[in-house]
This record gives structure tokens, sequence and C-alpha cells, in this order.
């Protein structure tokens, strides 16, 4: 538990230092799982409880570590009206077991969708092509 | 009429003084500023439908359920978390708002299943009320959508159970867990509809994670979602009795819900002024005792304690307990005859048995358990303030700055209490929390517990607490940190003089004691300058205080402390020893001690005497009797040879277990009346069968000096409430005693003494409760004391030297042994370990630190042997750095482990109270019972052999 102790570490004295902490644990480890949210409650001093209402809260926390490559891909209303439901099947194609398709609501550029992001990059007017493009290369 | 929840107001009062005056629904009210539209309206009759909302907790504003409509505000804001404004006209009940609340209630039932006949929230469920309270008629969005149907209930907790099927994610169970009991044990896993209530982390059930089992999740859920597993198996209540626990010394007042004679749950009650609607896992939930196969029932005699017992009935049995005392009284002497009186018995029960014990016996050999716990508390605070008790109430602590809690272990033995300190600890509404110095050898749960952190925590070692406290007046006096104006008005200036001048000297600095302590003395400068100077300063303080050689030298201690720094008299501030029975105060006001009569007057007072000679129409002794251990050496001795113990077990609970079977064992009579076969119990020969706190009536006081009344909610499975029992065997004994009723001798004891002098039955059933002195100068009680001046006058500091206990570690025995409880189970567990509270705590362990385990290679887990200069036992360990290098610590709640048989005879040198909280021990890798445990385990089985006859 070296690394979470170190993590905490880092954040000490911060106000409010619970989501920066789980931000680097679930970047450096790959995951916040049962035994890092016990941790963290601990060095913290609040409780498991309160540690896993907020890392379930988030999507991004994931509660097993999972080396897929991973493509966001926006459905909420402005890019469904603007066709991206017609591309999940081949994206979901392209992405097999290799890669890993997670649904976001929302990347902030609705009037450009449909939109997917890759890591900090944003792509946006995919069309299948495109789409299918981007999980390959991912 | 039959059985109806206590009206619940959706949120807190206000505790605003100013008024607002409203109209809702045309009709004029005021209400303080700060209430809520909900609970205004709730106020004169109303009823918003609610479902995330109840008044236990802050107002949350999620279900949506509860809105109205309110002149000049846009839209429909809801009314939990609107406050009241002056002039202000609502409508809580209107075309639009059914409309809108119809469509919510739509969407909670569009997924949760349709089964109220079959639940066991049927016809007690708001969730129904709710439904029927908005006219709901239909759900148009059917149920084959996505649902939480199916999910698998969480059984782990023995008392209740968790149906996620059920829940509405109201978030009511978490808020209480967070806002009430301050575990925080509870969240919302996930968002949005797959939303869950979830204990802790995935890994986690209720049994495994952080929750404490105090029941508020249970009391707050709307639904069946939580629900106790008692309900789901008698059904609801159908009546319900207002009723104070029996556990602690914090009385808690339940309602206890009935159906016939069957307890269905114990329900904290929301006008409870010591729990304030709280409970713990204890008084809540571990009530089953009452009815477990190990309660006797049928009283029963033998004539030596190696022959089986023999039922009889209970003319036969008095009769038997009567002529042995009448024969031994006539053979050896009045003084040859004493009694117990037990902190677990109501007042007038102990009243009684000290009143046999004097008119009847004709000696003063009467004490009570309060010797080995309190004793130093009555004489410490007697002798410095001039009152036997704790000087404020419970709601004091929400004034406190800063709280100084030693010797005691409030969140695992008075846990309802604690649960407030941790509140004002934690801070509320933007104001900061108080800051805490713990003053313990062993780092307690308050020291660094989530959201909770102690400013200091000073791990002194065991048996040092005078040194600590000398070298904290040190600093204050030395710094100029005392409170001159108090002192000068309030109390004897040669006395405090004295005292400073005593306390000031070099050798009581922190830095010399040092040695002694073992308290780093930076650490102990920075908590007494934050104690004389953090605003309110608060004490408690438990048995870690009272149970050494020392103890009233550490009680006087904490007296001159709270004199020095002006905190005495007020709100906030005070001197407050947790009591660990719940009626330990009680059984100490009642005259329970062999030198005093009711209400702390000496026995060798001829007016006091006098009184209660004519009041009684007997002649009573002017010699102090006998105390509990010189009962037992008058016994070895052959001059003490019979003893009456009502609801005590002194074999578990007194200190050196073996010379107190001694003792019991050279007794020609030994009269134990309890519930249980108890360990004392193996030496009697008349055994009367005890009744629970819910087979009789009369009164409680709490450690706040709070008179609670206790109420028959069943008849006894004995046939008697104990008084009765004791006015039998009074009666046998040629007395003529004739009360009919608990209340009458509740008139008595007010009539014989002075600070229960305005206390009546029927004013505790109007009042709820009285806190003592209820008399003409406080008519209606007290809670807090000393406020215009010191009972005895002037307030005396009296000078503390540091004496070291005579039992000492060295290299046969380097190790300190402390002892103490722990939250599930209570006392010598009589009580605790005859229901589910085992579940969490199945035996007693030694902790120890990893240091001193691995040095004698013992693992987490392992057995190990506990040895003292006076017997041993065997124990598992847990290691653990809770407690210091060189310290261990156990609990004495299971016999078998007989933790006392290793603690010494060692007391207080002013009241006897045994030193149970220093004992030098060695602890040695163990594969089984020790000789003494399997004797006594033989003897055990032997003893309660019953033989059982028909009665006559």
């Amino acid at each position: 538990m070296k690394t979470i102790d170190d993590i905490v570490a880092r954040h000490a004295g911060r106000e409010g230092p619970l989501l920066p902490i789980l931000h680097d644990v679930q970047a450096e480890l790959g995951a916040v799982d049962t035994a890092a949210e016990t941790r963290i409650a601990h060095l913290l001093n609040l409780t498991r409880a309160e540690v896993h209402g907020v890392v379930s809260f988030y999507h991004d926390f994931r509660p097993e570590r999972d080396p897929r490559p991973v493509v966001q891909v926006c459905r909420a209303e402005a890019c469904q009206a603007r066709g991206v439901e017609a591309l999940i099947p081949a994206a979901e194609a392209a992405a097999g077991g290799r890669v890993r398709i997670d649904t976001v609501y929302c990347l902030g550029l609705c009037s450009v969708g449909p939109n997917a992001r890759i890591g900090d990059d944003l792509h946006a007017r995919l069309d299948e092509a495109a789409l299918t493009a981007l999980v390959e290369r991912a | 009429m039959g059985y109806e929840k206590q009206p619940d107001f959706g949120t807190p009062a206000s505790g605003a003084t100013v008024s607002v005056t409203l109209t809702i629904d045309g009709r004029e009210l005021s209400v303080p500023e700060g209430t809520s539209v909900m609970r205004a309206a709730a106020t004169i009759g109303g009823d918003i439908p609610k479902l995330c909302a109840t008044d236990m907790i802050k107002s949350f504003g999620s279900c949506r359920l509860c809105l109205v409509e309110v002149d000049g505000m846009r839209g429909t804001p809801a009314s939990c978390t609107t406050p009241v404004t002056d002039g202000m006209v609502v409508r809580t009940q209107t075309p639009r708002l059914e409309k809108l609340r119809r469509g919510v209630m739509e969407l909670y039932i569009s997924h949760h299943p349709l089964d109220c006949l079959t639940c066991s929230a049927n016809n007690d469920c708001e969730l129904q009320d709710a439904a029927a309270d908005v006219g709901l008629r239909d759900v148009r969005y059917g149920y084959d959508g996505a649902h939480h149907l199916g999910q698998k209930p969480d059984l782990s907790n023995p008392y209740f159970a968790f149906e996620p099927d059920k829940c509405i994610v109201c978030s009511r169970c978490v808020r209480a867990c967070d806002e009430v009991q301050g575990t925080l044990a509870l969240t919302v896993d996930g968002r949005g509809f797959s939303s869950k209530i979830s204990a802790g982390t995935t890994a986690d059930d209720f049994l495994s994670s952080e929750c404490v089992s105090c029941g508020a999740c249970v009391q707050a859920c709307p639904t069946s979602a939580l629900m106790e597993k008692s309900v789901k198996e008698h059904g609801k209540p159908e009546r319900s009795v207002v009723t104070t626990c029996a556990y602690c010394g914090v009385g808690c007042t339940f309602r206890a819900e009935m159906r016939g004679e069957q307890l269905v749950r114990m329900v904290p009650w929301k006008d409870g002024k010591a729990n304030r609607g709280h409970s713990c896992v204890k008084g809540r939930f571990a009530w089953g005792y009452a009815n477990h196969k190990d309660r006797i029932t049928s009283p029963m005699i033998r004539n030596s304690i190696d022959q089986p017992w023999r039922e009889v009935g209970w003319a036969e049995a008095i009769a038997h307990a009567a002529d042995r005392l009448k024969n031994i009284r006539d053979q050896y002497g009045s003084r040859a005859l004493g009694g117990i009186t037990s902190s677990r018995c109501t007042n007038e029960e102990t009243f009684l048995v000290q009143k046999l014990v004097r008119g009847g016996f004709g000696s003063n050999n009467v004490d009570t358990c309060a010797r080995v716990c309190h004793s130093p508390t009555g004489y410490g605070l007697k002798t410095t303030f001039g009152t036997s008790a704790g000087t404020q109430d419970f709601d004091s602590v929400e004034h406190s700055d800063v709280i100084l809690v030693i010797g005691a272990n409030p969140t695992d033995a008075h846990p309802v209490f604690a649960s407030r300190m941790k509140r004002r600890l934690r801070g509320q509404d933007g104001r900061p929390g108080a800051k805490l110095i713990v003053i313990d050898p062993r780092r307690i749960d308050l020291v660094r517990s989530p959201h909770i952190e102690a400013a200091h925590h000073l791990p002194l070692q065991p048996g040092t607490n005078v040194a600590v406290l000398t070298a904290m007046a040190h600093v204050i006096v030395t710094e100029g940190l005392t409170d001159e104006a108090f002192i000068h008005e309030r109390c004897e200036i040669d006395a405090y003089e004295d005292w400073a001048r005593f306390v000031s000297d070099e050798k009581h600095s922190p830095e010399v004691l040092e040695a002694v302590t073992r308290v780093p003395a930076t650490e102990l400068r920075a908590a007494a300058r934050l104690f004389a100077t953090g605003g309110n300063g608060a004490i408690y303080y438990g048995l870690g205080v009272t149970e050494h050689s020392q103890g009233s030298s550490t009680v006087m201690a904490i007296a001159n402390l709270a004199m020095a720094t002006g905190n005495i008299g007020r709100p906030g501030v005070g001197v407050n020893p947790l009591r660990g029975q719940n009626n330990v105060q009680g059984a100490c006001d009642m005259g329970s001690f062999p030198h005093e009569f009711s209400g702390y007057r000496h026995v060798s007072d001829t007016e006091t005497r006098n009184l209660f000679e004519t009041d009684w129409g007997v002649t009573l002794d002017a010699e102090p009797g006998l105390r509990i251990n010189n009962m037992l050496d008058a016994a070895v001795d052959g001059t003490f040879r019979a003893i009456y113990i009502q609801g005590e077990d002194i074999l578990q609970s007194d200190p050196d277990t073996k010379h107190v079977a001694e003792g019991l064992a050279a007794m020609d009579c030994v009269i134990v009346h309890d519930l249980f076969l108890n360990e004392t119990a193996n030496y009697a020969h008349v055994f009367l069968p005890g009744s629970t706190f819910l087979e009789k009536d009369g009164t409680f006081t709490n450690a706040e000096r709070r008179i609670q009344p206790v109420r028959r909610v069943m008849d006894p499975a004995n046939g008697y409430e104990d008084w009765e029992v004791t006015q039998l065997l009074a009666n046998a004994m040629g007395l003529d005693w004739n009360y009919g009723h608990a209340s009458e001798i509740l008139a008595e004891i007010a009539r014989l003494t002075p600070t229960f002098a305005g206390v009546t039955w029927q004013r505790l059933c109007d009042a709820g409760s009285l806190q003592w002195p209820v008399n003409d100068q406080f008519p209606d009680g007290a809670p807090v004391m000393h406020v215009d001046g010191f009972v005895r006058g002037k307030g005396h500091f009296v000078v503390t030297e540091y004496v070291p206990t005579d039992e000492k570690t060295g290299p046969r025995f380097p190790l300190l042994l402390t002892t103490g409880r722990i939250l599930t189970h209570y006392n010598v567990g009589a009580q605790t370990r005859r229901t589910e509270n085992s579940t969490w705590h199945p035996e007693d362990l030694l902790e120890m630190h990893p240091t001193d385990a691995e040095n004698r290679g013992l693992a987490d887990g392992g057995w190990a042997k506990l040895s003292s200069r006076k017997g041993e036992t065997t124990l598992r360990v847990k290691v653990t750095d809770r407690v210091a290098p060189g310290v261990v610590y156990t609990t004495f709640h299971h016999p078998e482990t007989q933790a006392n048989v290793v603690t010494t005879d060692y007391s207080d040198w002013a009241t006897n109270c045994p030193e149970y909280k220093v004992t030098a021990v060695q602890v040695m890798p163990s594969n089984g019972p020790t000789d003494w445990q399997e004797d006594y385990a033989d003897l055990t089985e032997r003893s309660r052999r019953i033989n059982h006859e028909p009665a006559e």
C-alpha cells in the first residue's frame, strides 16, 4: 500500500483532498478498488462508506483494472440528434474485446457532434468511418 | 386507538426564541423562527406528504412530495426546506399540488414491489401512507421497464434486515447514521437510477461494515427496507409503553412496543431528555435475555452448595430464607448479616433492600455495586463541591468548547451520549467543533475515528492519573491561566492558596513527572493551556478515574482543575462522571452505603437517624456497617455469616475472584435474587428469581441526576416485581410492610430525603423526568448544579499528592493490565451474552502491542496465559497498537475468562473502590485453560444442577 500512502501524503493539508487523490490513484494504479477505498478512508479519517459513495458516483473511477484502451462516445441528446446511435454498432464491432467503448453524456461540443474522446483528445464530426478508424487506432 | 407511531414533525425543532406568525390553509399560527413550513403545518395537525424528511435529521429536499404553494413565491417550494416567514400564507392541499404529488408518487411506485399485504411494514409504512395521501389510483408507467426488484436482502445484522427491493433511496438511513449516530457507515452507491444504499464498500455487508447497530437507520426508514427482524417475526405492535432503558447510566427513554405480552421492539422515544430519540445496540435490540431459556422463574433452595437446587414455591423459599437469617441473627448477632443493593434495580427496590438490612437485619451492613465503580465520585465531589453527583445535564455538551475525557470510553460504554458529544466535536451548521483532549492509556475511538480527532491524546501509564492532572494544574497555575475572579468569588481562598503552592512546586511540572506518567511534557503543557484558555471546558470521566488506589484523589484533582479554570456552574462546563450502570446514581442516592442514609446523610447523625427510626418504627445502628470487601473478609474470619444480594454478580464483577469465592463459601446463608443463576449463585443457598425492567414499575436515576419512570409492560415471569420479593422477605422477618405499588415507596423516599422532597410518581409521569435536587429551592429540579454558588458554600480545593500504587511491575510481572468494556456487551454480560450481541464479541480478548506480542512469540488470535500475583486465566490475544508497549487490556464480560481472577485487592484509599485498572501481569503463550478455569467450570456445572420437583 506504499503507493496509496504516497499519493495521499502528496495531497496532505489540502482542502477537500479526496477527489484529487482518487484521480491520482486511478491514473497511477488503473483502478480504485475496495482495498484502496479502505486505505484512503483510514488515512483521511473518513469511513469506507464515504469514500465508496464518492468513488461509485463517478464512472471514471474503476473498481478493477482494465488494461484496454478506452474510447468515450457521447450519446447525449445533441449527439443523438446528429446521428450517433447509428454509428454505435460499427464502433462496437471494431472494438471487439480489445477496446472498451464507454458511453458518456456530453463532451461540450454539441454543435459539432457526434463526438468522442480518447485520453485528453477530442474528436468531432464523426461518421462511421472516422469513428471506426478511431477505435482501431486506439 | 391502538398502535400509533410517535408523531413525526418532518424537520427538527428550531431552537429560536423569536416567533413568527403565518397562515397555513386558512389557519393562523405562531411558531419559532427557523421552523420549516412542514413542521409548522404538522404542529397544527396538518399532514403534508413526505418521504425524505423525518424530524430526527435535517431537511434534505429530495423527494419532491412535500411541495406547497406560498403566496408571493414562484413555483411550488418544498415545505421541508422552506423556513416560515412573518405573514406567510401557505396552502398545502390544492388541485395543482395534488397533481404534482401524484406524478411524483407514480414514479416511486413504478418500480416498488406491490406486495403490501404480505409486507412486514403493512399499515406501518410511510410510502403506503403517502400513496394514500396523494390519492394514487393508477401508475401509468407499468412495471415492465427497468426496476430494482429481485435484489438479494442483506440479513447479516442479527437484529435487522435490509431489503433493497423495498428501498426508495430517500437516504434517510444514510443521513441518520451521519447526523444522529455520527458513524457514517452508510452511503448511496452509484447514482441516478442505479443508486442503492450501501454499508461501506462493495465488499461490505451490514455486519462487516462500520455500522454499530444503533438502529437509527431502521427508525428513519419510511418503508420496510430496513426493518427489525422482531417485527418481521411477531408482526406490527398493537400498543406501546414509555419506559427507561436498564443498561448504562445514560438512561435512554424508549417506547416498548408490544403485541399482547410479547415485546416486539424497543424504539427510542424522541421526547426522552437523556437520549433525545437516539439509542444504541444494547437498549434498542439486546432485550432478548428477558425470555432467555436460562432465566430462572421458580424460587430454589438447598442446604449446602454441593447439593443440587430444589425448586420450591415462593412461600417455602421465603420462609426458609427468613428462618436461616433469623437463626444466624440469634446466634451471631445482627452484624453477622448484611445485604447488597443493585445499581441495576430501581430506586424503590434499592431503598427497600437497605431498609430491610438496617431495619430488619438490624445492622448497617449494606453496600452496593457502586462500591466497585463510582464510590470515589461520591466522596471526591462531596468533599470539593458538596454534592455526590455530576454537575451537568447531557444537553450541556452542546455548549462546550473544550472537552476533556479521562478514563472513559464513551463510544463503547455510553454510546448514546457519545453520539451527542461527537456531534459537538464535529461542529454543525458552520459552528466549529469543540476541541478534544483524551487522557487514556489506550487509543480509544475518540482519539481518532472518522471526523473525530483529539487535539491531544495523553497516553499515560496506568495508575498515574493524579500525576497527570497535577501536572496540568501546575501548568495552569504557573502560567497564570487560572480564573482568579471565579476562585475569589466562589472558592475557599486559604485552601486554594495551599493547593496553588502545592501544584506550583517544580516537582509537579510535566517535565519532572514525565518519568512517571510517560506523557510527553510538551503535549501535556499544550493540553493544559487548551483546557484553561479554550472557552467552556467540560470534563467527562469514567471508571478509569475511580477504579484506582487514588480514585478519590483523581476525582478531587478533576474538581480542582474545573474550579481553577472557572468551569463550574453554567451550561457547557462542569465535572461529569459517566455512570456505568443504569442506576448507580440512584443506588448511591438511596442510602446503599454502610455509612449513609438516603441523601448522603451519615448514620451517626442523630437527627437523621431519629427521622428514620420514627418513620420506620425501629431502632437503627449508629455505627457504619461493613463494605463489600469487609463483609467478605469478615466471612472468612467467621464473624459475617449471611448475605442477601439483589441483582449483582459479585463473583464475576468484584476483584480477586478467588477471595470473593472464599468469602461466599464461608457463609451459612447466601441469598441471591437475580434473573439467572449467575456466578455468585454457585455459592448460594437460596435463589429468589428476579424480574426484568420490563416487568416492574419504579424509577431509575441516570448520570445527570435525572429521575425517570420505569414502567411495567408485561407481568413478571417470576410472579413478583423485585421490591415485592424484598417485602415478602421483610415481612417473613417480622416487619410489617404494606407497599402496594412502587409509587408508595417513592413517596417514602421523598418524605425522608430532602433532595427528593418534590418528587412524586405523578409528577414524573407528567414531566417525563426530573433532575434532583427537587425541593423548595429547585421546584422543577436542577439541570446544572452550583449555578449561584457551591452546595457546600465555597468550593474546596484539595491537595492531591501523587502516591504510586503498591501494585508494581517487576521481572515476573512486567506488563500492566487495565480492563474495560466493549460496545456490544454490558458489565458482566449476564444480559448481553444471552442476546445476539455476542455476534460481535463472542469472547474477551487481550489487547497487546505488536512489540510485546512479538517478544513473547504471540500471534493475533493465539491463546495466551494471563497471570498476576493473584491468579491466572487464558484468553486469546488481539495484537494492536491501540495499547502502548508495556500495557495490555481486556474486557470482563465473559465468565469463561474471569478477568477478575487476576485483579488484586488493592483499592481506593478513601472508599475501597477496587483498583481494577492496574494489575502487574505476565502474558505467555498457552495451549489451554488454566487449572482455575477448569476447576471453576466443574464447580459451575455441579452448582447449577436443578432437581425439578413439582412445587407445592
